[in-house]
């Protein structure tokens, strides 16, 4: 047993760390959040030069061969610096590649995310699917040698600046029949798609993603055509546990910020945080942060290393329920204990709470976990 | 025992709700139901409609437009304008300085002000809280010198909901800095915000809306008219206040009418192709709120009733209607926001896209209820109240 990060590990993650505390302050964040495209393409490059893009992809296509344990660090600075680049985005869309890709899929995709010149994004829900990854209405049909796509996806995040989407859509069967999914590496700017871009309550851009008539070459299809969701599941968990890694850092993040106003904060003549009222209450948020961690790390290391499917989601959404449980806890306890400034935008600790927000229904809530987990 | 209101209830009942079925304009319950932003026009247009109706100011002085209602029929217009979708009445004018200038107003303040805050001629706001001074109201700096004929502010109020909308402001000022405690050296003025000197800056909240400001006071001359009460018992007064018009704090109706639209949506809303309200996980946590509401709907009626027949002001025992009825809000909220699934995280179109601006309200709209545990003396310091005055702590 040993839950220290490895020297490398160690190293790159305190890198990334730097990097947030130094370059990526609140107010420059600010900026970025308020730019038009709403990343900034310099920190994207720097992103790429630290090798943070090609840390989970393998050797083979010139990465480091990281695994979610690897990631774990970056994934809590992320979290702690609210960072709106499309890092989860890209990783998602790469892993899909890595892990269903034809060899020259990798080829052409691989390496331009490494080097920061390609951005992806995974299309996949829709209106009435909540959080079912079976539930594909999108429509693809075979048309010559390739396919065309029909179909309406939702909440694509990160999807106004992707180069290339990978679109789910059912090649056959019923709108929820586990068998007949497909995946489709897709052109962002291929004719027949369209996007409706939005800001996100977590300051994120996304879109919603309609494709009429989209037709897209038999070497768009990732994998096996009709037998998706198995890859569907497999990524999803595996970003599942990446954004339970985040949470973790953005609940680090609230927790310094409130204990910070506890100690600082005077009423009555002393700091609040004198009244015992309030001890055990920012107590109680520690305690959420350790089992959230705990269990990220449990997430992180079974999705490297379980092989059997069932077991797998069954301890990934083991985690997605307590660490989301942790991001409702510590977000509504943050805002409280800081009183009104908490409400406000100008304070960290109100942006922060969105993203905790967000981050509890990300690729499922709490509900739809439990189920998960328990059958 | 009889948990049941009285025919006469009823019947009042049956009229305010029929009256407001009438009169309350469609287009501005459409806007309270879908959480969309009301203007100041919103705002005052309700209010004259409901002061030509005669129903504005229920519990002011029957000489100066009150109705005579007892305690339970203004309880009861209160919640069936809050199941109704009103816009909400502003209190500051009506059910805060109003009050205070019936109990300690001079003759001359009652006439030049009240007959305004009855026709929402003026529009008013508090000014209380400061940046050190929320919880512990008493330890506030903003400074009155009295200069003769004057007063002379300067400092910072925060928090001041719709002072960018308020044409006075009602503030407690320090008059003495000496005064052996705190609370003694207090005063209540009135305040017109056009006086040069004061300065109004909005705080914007987290959902992106702004409600609240904060206001500065810079040399600003306030005549001694407008000192209401004595110079350095503005504490009495603040206190006098604190005790007045806590019943509706609960916001039943409000969270009637929000509990019900979480039903109707969740019935809209698909999982696995079935409506989400029949899904067991999901509509238990909604049951659990619906029941707890039931018992707060009683146990406010209980504190009502006990009023009514006491004649007496409620005790501190009303502080746990605030604390139950925000918390039910906040689940409500939460609820709701949870029931939209996915669809909760998009908030703004960018590039002038269309968008379903209802779907997206739900997120801000729970991040917006986080403010009721903080505001009008938060559920801690309700606790307190509860602990020091009904429990002896």
């Amino acid at each position: 047993m040993n839950f220290d990060y490895n020297e490398e590990q160690q190293l790159l993650a305190d890198s990334v760390k730097r990097f947030i505390g130094k370059d990526y302050d609140f107010e420059s964040r600010k900026k970025i959040v308020a730019s038009d495209k709403g990343y900034s393409d310099d920190v994207w490059s720097t992103f790429a030069e630290m090798g943070l893009l090609g840390l989970p992809v393998s050797t083979d296509h010139d990465g480091f061969g990281g695994g979610a344990l690897d990631m774990m660090g970056i994934m809590e600075s992320i979290g702690e610096g609210l960072v709106v680049e499309p890092f989860l985005a890209t990783t998602m869309g790469a892993q899909f590649v890595a892990r269903g890709g034809s060899a020259a899929q990798k080829k052409a995709v691989l390496s331009q995310v490494i080097e920061g010149k390609l951005k992806l994004a995974f299309a996949q829900t829709e209106k009435g699917a909540r959080y079912n990854l079976a539930h594909v209405a999108a429509k693809a049909r075979k048309s010559g040698s390739g396919y065309v796509i029909d179909g309406e996806k939702s909440v694509v995040v990160h999807g106004p600046c992707a180069d290339k989407i990978v679109v789910s859509a059912r090649t056959s069967g019923a709108d929820t029949d586990s068998k007949g999914i497909s995946l489709f590496l897709v052109d962002a700017n291929a004719p027949g798609v369209t996007i409706k871009a939005y800001r996100t309550l977590d300051e994120l851009r996304a879109c919603d993603m309609v494709l009429k008539g989209a037709s897209v070459g038999a070497d768009a299809l990732i994998g096996n055509e009709g037998e998706g969701l198995a890859l569907i599941e497999e990524v999803v968990d595996y970003a599942t546990a990446l954004v339970c890694a985040e949470a973790v850092g953005a609940i680090r993040s609230a927790n310094d910020a409130t204990l910070e106003y506890l100690k600082t904060r005077k009423q009555f003549g002393v700091p609040i945080g004198a009244f015992q009222a309030l001890q055990h209450r920012m107590v109680d948020m520690v305690v959420s942060y350790e089992q959230a961690k705990s269990m990220a790390c449990l997430a992180c290391d079974k999705v490297d290393s379980e092989k059997d499917p069932a077991e797998r989601k069954r301890l990934v959404s083991a985690a997605k329920v307590r660490v989301s449980e942790a991001c409702r806890h510590v977000s509504q306890e943050s805002i409280q204990l800081h009183g009104g400034m908490g409400m406000t935008e100008e304070m960290k600790v109100s942006h922060t709470f969105r993203r905790l927000t967000m981050i509890a229904q990300q690729f499922g809530d709490i509900d739809h976990h439990l189920e998960r987990f328990s059958g | 025992m009889d948990l049941n209101y009285s025919n006469e209830e009823l019947a009042f009942r049956d009229e305010v709700r029929g009256w407001l079925a009438k009169n309350l304009p469609s287009d501005l319950s459409d806007k309270v139901g879908d959480h969309e932003h009301l203007a100041k026009e919103d705002l005052v247009r309700w209010h004259k409609i409901l002061a030509k109706q005669g129903w504005i100011a229920p519990a002011w002085p029957k000489e100066w437009g009150g109705t005579g209602w007892n305690v339970v029929q203004r309880y009861i217009f209160e919640e069936e304008c809050g199941f109704a979708g009103t816009p909400p009445l502003i209190p500051f004018g009506l059910t805060m300085c109003a009050p205070v200038l019936h109990k300690f107003g001079t003759e001359a303040q009652k006439k030049r002000f009240l007959p305004r805050i009855y026709d929402c001629d003026d529009f008013w706001c508090q000014g209380y809280s400061e940046p050190g001074s929320g919880s512990d109201l008493a330890s506030l700096k903003t400074k009155a010198e009295n200069k003769g004929d004057h007063f002379l502010v300067n400092g910072q109020k925060i928090w001041t909901t719709l002072g960018h909308y308020a044409d006075w402001i009602f503030c407690l000022v320090r008059t003495d800095s000496q005064a052996s405690k705190r609370q003694e050296g207090i005063s209540f003025l009135l305040i017109d915000m056009k006086t040069p000197g004061v300065t109004v800056r909005p705080l914007i909240l987290m959902d992106g809306g702004h409600e609240v400001n904060e206001v500065f006071f810079e040399d600003v001359k306030v005549p001694m008219e407008n000192l209401v009460y004595e110079e350095n018992k503005g504490w009495t007064v603040a206190k006098y206040l604190l005790g007045h018009e806590r019943m509706n704090t609960g916001r039943i109706g409000v969270s009637k009418r929000e509990l019900s639209k979480l039903k109707e949506f969740a019935a809209t809303q698909l999982k696995d192709g079935k409506p989400l309200i029949d899904d067991v996980r999901f509509r238990d946590k909604l049951s659990r709120v619906e029941i707890e509401l039931m018992a707060l709907e009683i146990t406010n009626l209980r504190f009502l009733d006990q009023m009514r027949r006491s004649g007496q002001p409620p005790g501190a025992d009303v502080s746990m209607l605030k604390i139950k009825g925000t918390e039910i809000q906040q689940s409500l909220t939460e609820l709701m926001m949870q029931a939209v699934g996915p669809m909760a995280q998009p908030f703004k179109p960018m590039n002038g896209g269309d968008f379903d601006a209802f779907t997206a309200s739900l997120a801000p709209r729970y991040c917006n209820t986080r403010k009721t545990t903080i505001y009008a003396g938060s559920n801690e310091i309700q606790r307190n109240i509860i602990s020091k005055m009904s429990l002896g702590l």
